[in-house]
């Protein structure tokens, strides 16, 4: 059974800007805000069957919400991230010391090595992907790789709104890949198409990529995707996935959405 | 040398990603050039490659841009090292561990930063003068006690050849040996070297020099007046020989003969083996060639037209010279010293009918010299190759054929 990581958005709101979506006079509607995240997360406890550990919220750490930065999870293995933006690294502690509770074997990469979790290493079962230069650090790629006996593919983000590789990028279980290329330059693209048959790439239009349609959760049949991707829902319907659209647009004034609320604790 | 260069590693799925590729576009985009030194490509999906590429640049600046612009892909700078450097422990040795020069342009790494080996040649050391931070090519015979000598090879680097801009039988730069090529491009392209070079020597003088180095059969072969006219047309700027290139050439000004052959009878004469024997007598009695020229003793060919041009003239003797005649070196070490401070500016070097005056010019020339060897035996370019001197064009013909045509296609009359 599939495991999320999750954390209550008690103390979401914009703080900061860290991301072109971030706008401090684009405040956050708090109580829509939790709405939407209780709506989420009972698409994936009740229509999915997902198990949820939810994180305690910190006064002060707004982002904590997007436990999909928190590392990646192999097995009983956690990688904590390093943030690039000093305003996210207080966050470190609280994940690795939830990982630590929670009797996880912590690996942990050098300071200065950026690396922000399971937001830019996503993958297929035998081999992932790493979007670099925007946040993670490239030279983390083949430490995880090394540690992970994964192969991964870097690949540079090249467009800021699409700061994360989950926000632009993002596999199905049946081995399709959804995902919108102009976020990448002509060597990701061609490096993802190499991997990928054409049949297999779903391309998602930019208007449903800029309502972050990519970061979506993907659980065995059913996607769990940001309200209003009708385009991409229509694709997804015939492959033949089961589409759950939840309005999310409290979350994408901070630049996330589905895939960046949680955390897949088991592969 | 202007060319400023730093090993660079990427390590990871670099292939598949399409990584590599990436970081040489950039590279080459930004104006830059590289080698690849190693590639490593992971034997399993999962294991990583590595590839050690060194990147070029014509200036600091933009070799610190494309590091730069290189390093978020993943790119780190190899760490360095300074060169080791020993003191040495006497006159005319260096440590034991000394580092053995190559004929490539060489680069020193001293307090954190490379420097050029001035005058470099192949098989001697490197003497480093810590307070200029300067560093040269020293032979081993005039290595002082204490002189600081790079040692091991640890922060020594050698730079391949680029290719050169001119796209001549020089580009290539490695020497292919046979009889049966065709000869007439290869000379046709020296000549054309040689006529740029004449123009380049007469605006900068001595900083652009065409040598040749050559051996009597230059003269028995019938090549004197070709290499005199080429020389009295100031397309030759130096030449080393031998007592024997310089005796038979004024032997035959003198008598008509080449060690007794009568030039132009083509038969021995009478009493003509001494005529070479009189000759250097002769002009071992007037005291130096120069004066035997300028007393109008001896009027025409090779010593002459070198009088007549001032062009300096290196004669290194050997253990079965008769004389010799005034002027030749008979200590190999003080030849070879002469001969090393007359290459200075050589751009072109023509190797012509001599075994040991080849291979001994040879290694003196730093690899960036373009360098032709012609003799009529194969084993002549060679041994010149096997020893170290790869950018030698190897011809194998006659001296005489040879130095014709080349003043033929310069425009002597037929």
């Amino acid at each position: 059974m599939t495991r999320l990581l999750v954390c209550p958005p008690d103390f979401f709101g914009i703080e900061y800007e860290i991301n072109p979506w971030m706008r401090l006079n684009n405040q956050v509607d708090h109580e829509r805000a939790i709405l939407q995240w209780n709506s989420l997360m009972a698409v994936f406890e009740r229509d999915i069957g997902v198990t949820l550990e939810r994180l305690t919220p910190v006064p002060g750490l707004p982002d904590l919400v997007f436990t999909a930065n928190a590392g990646v999870v192999v097995g009983k293995t956690a990688v904590v991230s390093r943030f690039r933006h000093p305003e996210r690294r207080r966050e470190e502690a609280c994940f690795e010391q939830w990982f630590r509770d929670h009797g996880y074997k912590i690996l942990a990469l050098e300071p200065g090595l950026f690396f922000e979790g399971a937001g830019d290493l996503l993958g297929f079962p035998d081999y992932w992907f790493g979007g670099y230069r925007q946040r993670s650090d490239i030279r983390v790629f083949p430490i995880l790789s090394e540690w992970f006996h994964r192969e991964i593919i870097p690949l540079e983000l090249v467009d800021g709104r699409f700061y994360h590789l989950d926000t632009c990028f993002c596999p199905l279980s049946g081995g399709e890949l959804l995902y919108f290329p102009a976020a990448f330059d002509r060597y990701g693209q061609t490096a993802i198409a190499e991997r990928i048959p054409p049949t297999k790439r779903l391309v998602v239009p930019e208007q449903d990529a800029l309502r972050f349609a990519c970061n979506a959760v993907c659980i065995d049949t059913h996607v769990v995707l940001p309200a209003g991707c009708l385009m991409t829902e229509r694709m997804l319907h015939e492959r033949g996935y089961h589409t759950h659209a939840v309005p999310l647009d409290e979350f994408m004034k901070s630049g996330g959405s589905a895939k960046c609320l949680t955390l897949k604790l088991d592969e | 040398m202007n060319i400023h260069q730093e090993t660079i590693v990427l390590r990871g799925h670099i292939i598949d990603s399409l990584l590599l590729a990436k970081v040489l576009d950039i590279i080459l985009m930004m104006g830059g050039t590289f080698d690849i030194e190693d590639v490593r490509i992971g034997k399993t999906r999962e294991e990583p490659s590595l590839a050690r590429i060194t990147v070029r640049a014509s200036s600091p600046t933009l070799l610190n841009d494309i590091l730069k612009s290189i390093q978020p892909h993943g790119a780190s700078v190899e760490r360095e090292a300074d060169c080791r450097i020993e003191a040495a422990p006497a006159d005319g040795i260096f440590p034991e561990d000394f580092y053995a020069t190559t004929h490539l342009p060489t680069q020193i790494r001293l307090n954190g930063r490379w420097i050029d080996v001035e005058h470099i040649e192949m098989d001697v050391g490197i003497v480093v003068d810590q307070e200029r931070a300067t560093a040269r090519a020293v032979p081993m015979g005039e290595v002082r006690r204490g002189d600081l000598i790079v040692t091991g090879r640890e922060g020594v680097r050698v730079i391949p050849l680029s290719r050169p801009r001119e796209r001549d039988v020089f580009g290539f730069m490695e020497s292919h040996v046979s009889a049966e090529r065709p000869h007439g491009h290869v000379i046709a392209d020296v000549a054309s070297r040689m006529n740029r070079l004449r123009e380049q020597h007469r605006r900068e003088g001595d900083g652009c020099r065409v040598l040749l180095a050559g051996g009597p059969a230059i003269i028995h072969a019938g090549g004197r007046d070709a290499l005199t006219w080429l020389i009295e047309e100031e397309f030759i700027h130096v030449l080393f020989c031998g007592n024997a290139l310089a005796a038979h050439d004024m032997e035959a000004d003198l008598y008509g003969t080449s060690l007794g052959y009568g030039l132009t009878a083509g038969r021995t004469v009478p009493h003509g083996h001494e005529h070479h024997l009189r000759t250097i007598n002769r002009i071992r009695a007037i005291g130096s060639i120069e004066r035997a020229v300028t007393s109008g003793v001896v009027k025409n060919g090779i010593m002459a037209a070198c009088v007549r041009k001032h062009v300096p003239v290196v004669m290194a003797g050997t253990i079965r010279d008769d004389g010799p005649l005034p002027g030749v070196i008979t200590d190999s070490v003080q030849a070879q010293r002469a001969m090393r401070a007359a290459i200075d500016g050589v751009k072109l070097a023509l190797l012509v009918a001599s075994t040991l005056h080849a291979v001994a010019t040879g290694n003196l020339l730093p690899a960036t010299v373009p360098t032709v060897c012609a003799d009529i035996n194969p084993s002549v370019p060679t041994k010149l190759a096997d020893r170290g001197s790869f950018q030698a064009v190897g011809l194998v013909m006659d001296a005489a054929s040879f130095l014709s045509e080349l003043a033929r296609l310069l425009g002597r009359p037929a």
